[in-house]
């Protein structure tokens, strides 16, 4: 089939942002723990069994007894003055952390939204082990509202809430699903917005004017992973999907490119599926268990699979379907691929399908012999999977019910974002069912004494803090943006205040400019860590080291090649040299140079400029070495002169 | 956590004692009820939701409406310009009250005739799995929340408990049934009374393999220690199941203790009064704990209960059970069920004093103005109290007060004799109580008053090991 040109303008697509930020807040949401990272460093763990309850994922029951079987146990790691028993479940949670609640109210009093009388607490039913209850604790602080945003007029506010942020999922064993607790209970802002069309850039305009609405606050954490945006896609007013866990600007882009493309691909094959009148009855209508078929096959992935002795093969006949599990509407987009993932999430290994065989060292004969047994036609198509039989049992039903649904296009699931900007299938869509009150926190009756009081501390628009920050620091505009944006501005405002001799400007341009380059060169800028940078200027503002060297520790560090900012000075000799020092040295080299004034004049200082970089490069402004050699040769010339 | 705690029965369609006065007064006049559908229009905006009720502890300010989005909020009265009910009665949502403590003033007695279920009577269905009877008195092992309305309702059928907990069919068949319904510290001796009543029928009439009992963990010990001396002799297991987590949580203890349970009287051949919950925070290993010897030493985690001075009597792991025999008085299951020494009633005339320092003696005087027979002095280290006290308990014990000397210490033995307050103690008639924990030593008191004739006999009693409450050799525990 030919590959259609896809044409985004063409579609209607609709996106609806829920943003979730960390608070800044010293302690946690309900009890008085400390938010910060416990970076491995754990003292203690226990474990849990969390149960599945029936109406979580509603007809997705199975799914969920399945996860539970299959992960149904989670070991929970803690640390002394990071998690306490709250954290673990042990004890009810205390009352919600009042400077949490308040900076939540004055975001919803910047967007214009509606504060609800009384806030109640709820609980909403998570149970993959990211929280040790089993539930997210949140509370709706206010409905409907608006945000300006340039080249939109005002996009709606649906919600703002105020939640606990889930433990951190770690690299963990087959044995167990492990989490740390140290995130869990960091409070959290969620600002749901309403659907909007437009180009993706446009959209990412509004997540990046929400961000920095929230950043001008100065109550958010700003550190990677701080802020997480789930993403609501639909396509031509389809089925919407949700999509978890965009961290950056540019994996949105790149997320709703793959997920609108995804979608559009979906359509098509729906399509498909009307033209050839597929029928519910036609998918798995004869399933046929062909293990024995494949006892002495040499394909490697077959054998790996059927290695197990429990292990099972089964074909499933698809009855009009041949050439359209395969087909690809648009680029990356297949039938195949989709049911891959979505086996994949059961804890199998992929599927085969006869429009790909033979392959993977199945062959012509074993395809003949699976089409004779399913008794399948030109027109059919059959699937294999392979796996676990008990496994096998619980995916297939969902399985067939899942590749029926392509009829429809569109299905409303909840999919996770990968780093590399693609969506894979994590569960369907969870209802409003999984909503329940928690009973161990009072209702908190939101005072208007104490929204009169907030009223005063809204913080300023983006422009008016653009603005403020030019005037106070001297930078322009373009500088005072991005140093706002970037993760630097709190260490940005810490060095400034302690410097006299370095300019704001510079600084700023360092903290953007140069280790945006740097970073561009795939050099890992997370180890630039606060310390470092104070270190690194501190030794600029006493006149350790000179202007040019700063960049060149920020590389030596971020190329792993020095631990600490000593080393690195050391390193590079970077230790600036006194005038007396450097007057002899540029008085060596015009001596030995002098042959080169006598020829050139004033014109030599380009060919001793370069000489003398080589050996005082880092040592010494280079402006300075520019102006002493200009002196010193004139001297020279004027001396030569009148010899 | 205590609102959870107990599932309230009366599925209410009115609703009249969740608003109180001014709510329900706005509720009338817009002629909405809780679990209608409604628009609210306040001056503020536009909601639709469910009405919810409310607690009665709750100021009444505010109306509660479930959004379409599943949260709940509070509207102000004073915002509320208009309600209109969405959708006439079709979509009224039946909703469950919230918990709620019941106010019927409890009169001290119960007859003996609201809980048993005459069916078991006859012989039981021919499964080949062991039957256990379950019987609940408020705890939170089987209570479900409706999700829509977060009410807590109890389980009071067997497949609304396999619906819950799908694996305890693989392990025993069982017979749920209702007994009472109260936060474990509104019990009252009298419920000790009901509660071994139906468990001697049940094991004199009916045959089961084993009883469960779901108990609030607040008192759960002081049951516990009432079933020990009430009921001895017995010859299936009965043991007593809490949870630290109720069980609409998905993190809930609940289930893991009950497995515990069912898997120790399936799988072990012990007899005799037990309580089942978590050995550690994890929901791995869970203890059986003896009746007598248990106490619980935490307010809210799950390994809340703990075996006194001893190991717990069995762990039961995944698979695997391991059992710790170092008292002498666990019987083992046997067919003579008629053995049972069954004396279910108790006396309520107890008094349980703790001394501290800086206690006033005199407040011993009082003790003439009310009807106590028992005091269960709970003094210092070894037993001791301030010698000031001396005179005044030396006037109790002459007027016939028997008093009985445990340690606050919770671990560890009293030892009267090692210093001169205790031996002065002794002498003044004070009597010694060994490793009894002050819990128990207060719940055999009850019970010894109600089952002996005199003095004697009774302190004869209290200081006779019956049922593993006072052991001689306490183990090196570390
Ligand atoms: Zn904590």
């Amino acid at each position: 089939m030919i590959l259609m040109k896809f044409d985004f303008d063409s579609l209607k697509v609709k996106v609806g942002f829920e943003i979730h930020q960390q608070l800044d807040t010293k302690n946690k949401l309900f009890c008085n723990c400390k938010c910060e990272e416990a970076n491995g460093s754990y003292d203690n763990n226990f474990i849990r069994i969390l149960r599945p309850t029936k109406s979580e994922l509603g007809n997705f029951d199975r799914a969920a007894i399945f996860e539970h079987t299959k992960m149904n146990t989670i070991k929970y790691y803690s640390k002394v003055g990071l998690s306490c028993l709250v954290e673990a479940d042990e004890e009810p949670p205390h009352d919600v952390n009042r400077s949490a609640l308040e900076t939540v109210l004055l975001f919803s009093l910047a967007l214009n939204s509606n504060i609800v009388d009384e806030i109640h607490v709820m609980r909403k039913l998570v149970i993959d082990g990211s929280n040790t209850s089993g539930f997210q604790r949140t509370m709706l602080v206010s409905t409907g509202g608006n945000l300006k945003v340039d080249g939109f007029r005002k996009i709606g506010v649906q919600s703002i809430c105020l939640e606990e942020d889930a433990a951190k999922l770690l690299p963990h064993s087959k044995l167990y699903k492990e989490y740390g607790l140290d995130r869990l209970g960091i409070p959290l802002v969620e600002i749901a917005l309403e659907p909007i069309s437009g180009k993706p850039d446009e959209i990412v305009n509004v997540a990046l004017t929400l961000g920095r609405l929230l950043r001008s606050s100065k109550r958010v954490s700003r550190g990677l992973g701080s802020i997480r945006q789930d993403v609501n896609i639909s396509v031509n007013d389809g089925k919407v999907v949700e999509v978890k866990g965009v961290q950056q600007l540019s994996q949105l882009v790149k997320v709703l490119d793959y997920e609108t493309k995804r979608q559009y691909g979906l359509i098509k094959i729906a399509e498909e599926f009307e033209k050839r009148n597929i029928d519910d009855g036609f998918i798995g209508d004869r399933i046929q268990d062909i293990t024995y078929l494949f006892k002495d096959s040499s394909s490697t992935i077959l054998k790996k699979i059927l290695k197990d002795a429990n292990s099972i093969l089964l074909s499933i006949r698809l009855r009009g379907l041949n050439g359209l599990i395969g087909y690809e509407p648009i680029n990356g987009i297949r039938l195949g691929k989709e049911l891959g993932e979505f086996v994949r999430f059961f804890g199998l290994g992929g599927i085969f399908h006869s429009d790909e065989l033979p392959k993977y060292g199945v062959t012509v004969k074993d395809v003949e012999n699976i089409k004779e047994l399913l008794g399948l036609s030109n027109s059919d198509a059959f699937l294999i999977i392979g796996g676990n039989e008990k496994k096998i049992n619980i995916v297939l039903e969902p399985l067939i019910r899942r590749i029926r649904e392509f009829k429809h296009g569109v299905v409303a699931e909840t999919r996770s974002a990968t780093m590399d900007g693609s969506t894979i299938f994590s569960r369907p869509r969870a209802g409003s069912s999984r909503m329940y009150p928690e009973t161990d926190i009072l209702p908190i009756p939101v005072e208007s004494v104490l929204l009169d009081d907030l009223k005063q501390k809204i913080p300023l628009s983006w422009n008016d803090l653009i603005r403020q920050i030019m005037k106070k620091y001297e930078l322009n505009i373009k500088l005072s943006e991005h140093i706002f944006d970037s993760q630097y501005y709190d260490i940005f405002e810490k060095i400034v205040s302690t410097s006299k001799n370095i300019t704001p400007t510079f600084i700023a341009s360092k903290l953007t400019e140069d280790v945006v380059s740097l970073s561009r060169n795939n050099l890992d800028k997370s180890l630039l860590t606060d310390d470092i940078l104070i270190e690194v200027f501190d030794n600029l503002e006493k006149g350790f080291i000179a202007k040019e060297s700063v960049t060149l520790i920020f590389e030596k560090i971020m190329k792993k090649e020095s631990k600490s900012v000593k080393e690195a000075i050391n390193s590079l000799n970077l230790i600036k040299i006194n005038d007396d020092e450097l007057h002899k040295i540029l008085d060596k080299i015009l001596n030995d140079n002098a042959h080169v004034i006598k020829e050139k004049g004033i014109n030599s200082i380009g060919a001793l400029m370069g000489k003398s970089m080589i050996m005082l490069r880092g040592k010494v402004d280079g402006y300075k070495i520019n102006e002493y050699l200009k002196q010193k040769i004139e001297r020279f010339i004027n001396d030569e002169f009148f010899k | 956590m205590k609102k959870e705690a107990t599932a309230n029965l009366n599925n209410s369609d009115s609703g009249k004692d969740d608003y109180i006065s001014r709510s329900k007064q706005l509720l009338n006049k817009y002629k909405v009820k809780i679990g209608d559908s409604v628009k609210l229009i306040s001056n503020k905006g536009d909601y639709t939701g469910i009405i919810m009720p409310r607690y009665e502890s709750f100021n009444d300010n505010y109306v509660v409406i479930k959004l379409n989005s599943g949260y709940n909020i509070g509207i102000s009265i004073d915002n509320i310009i208009n309600i209109t009910s969405e959708k006439l009665s079709e979509t009224s949502v039946n909703v469950s009250l919230n918990p709620v403590k019941t106010d019927e003033p409890h009169n001290g007695k119960f007859v003996l005739t609201k809980g048993i279920n005459h069916d078991i009577k006859k012989p039981l269905l021919s499964s080949s799995l062991p039957k256990i009877l379950l019987l609940t008195t408020g705890g939170t092992i089987a209570s479900k929340i409706d999700y829509r309305t977060g009410g807590v309702t109890s389980i009071l059928n067997a497949s609304d408990l396999y619906s819950i907990f799908p694996e305890i069919s693989n392990y025993a068949s069982i017979y749920p049934e209702f007994l009472f319904n109260e936060y474990s510290e509104n019990l009252y001796a009298s419920h000790w009374s009901l509660l071994s009543e139906r468990i001697s029928y049940a094991v004199l009439h009916e045959q089961f393999d084993g009883i469960i009992v779901s108990h609030g963990t607040d008192t759960i010990h002081y049951t516990s220690s009432a079933m020990s001396f009430a009921l001895q002799n017995l010859s299936i297991p009965v043991v007593l199941v809490g949870s630290q987590r109720s069980s609409d949580r998905p993190s809930s203890d609940a289930f893991t203790n009950l497995l515990g349970a069912i898997k120790f009287i399936t799988k072990t051949n012990y007899a005799g009064i037990f309580v089942c919950m978590h050995h550690t925070s994890s929901d791995e290993t869970i203890a059986c704990h003896i009746g007598t010897r248990v106490r619980k030493n935490h307010t809210s985690k799950r390994n809340a209960l703990q075996s006194l001075d001893h190991f717990p009597f069995a762990l039961i792991y995944d698979s695997d059970i391991v059992c710790n025999t170092d008292l002498k008085r666990i019987n083992t299951r046997n067919n003579i069920s008629k053995n049972l020494i069954s004396k279910t009633s108790f006396d309520d005339r107890v008094f349980l004093l703790k001394f501290y320092p800086g206690f006033d003696p005199s407040f011993l005087e009082c003790f003439s103005n009310f009807k106590y027979r028992v005091i269960i002095l709970e003094g210092t280290g070894l037993g001791h109290v301030n010698k000031n006290c001396f005179p005044y308990l030396e006037k109790l014990i002459d007027s016939g007060i028997v008093i009985f000397m445990t340690s606050q210490c919770i671990y560890g033995r009293v030892q009267m004799t090692v210093y001169d307050t205790g031996r002065d103690l002794l002498d003044l008639g004070v009597i010694p109580l060994s490793d009894m924990s002050s819990e128990t030593a207060i719940v055999k008191a009850m019970w010894a008053l109600s089952n002996s004739s005199n003095k004697k006999e009774l302190v004869e009693i209290m200081r006779t090991d019956l049922s593993n409450e006072l052991s001689n050799t306490s183990p090196l525990i570390s």
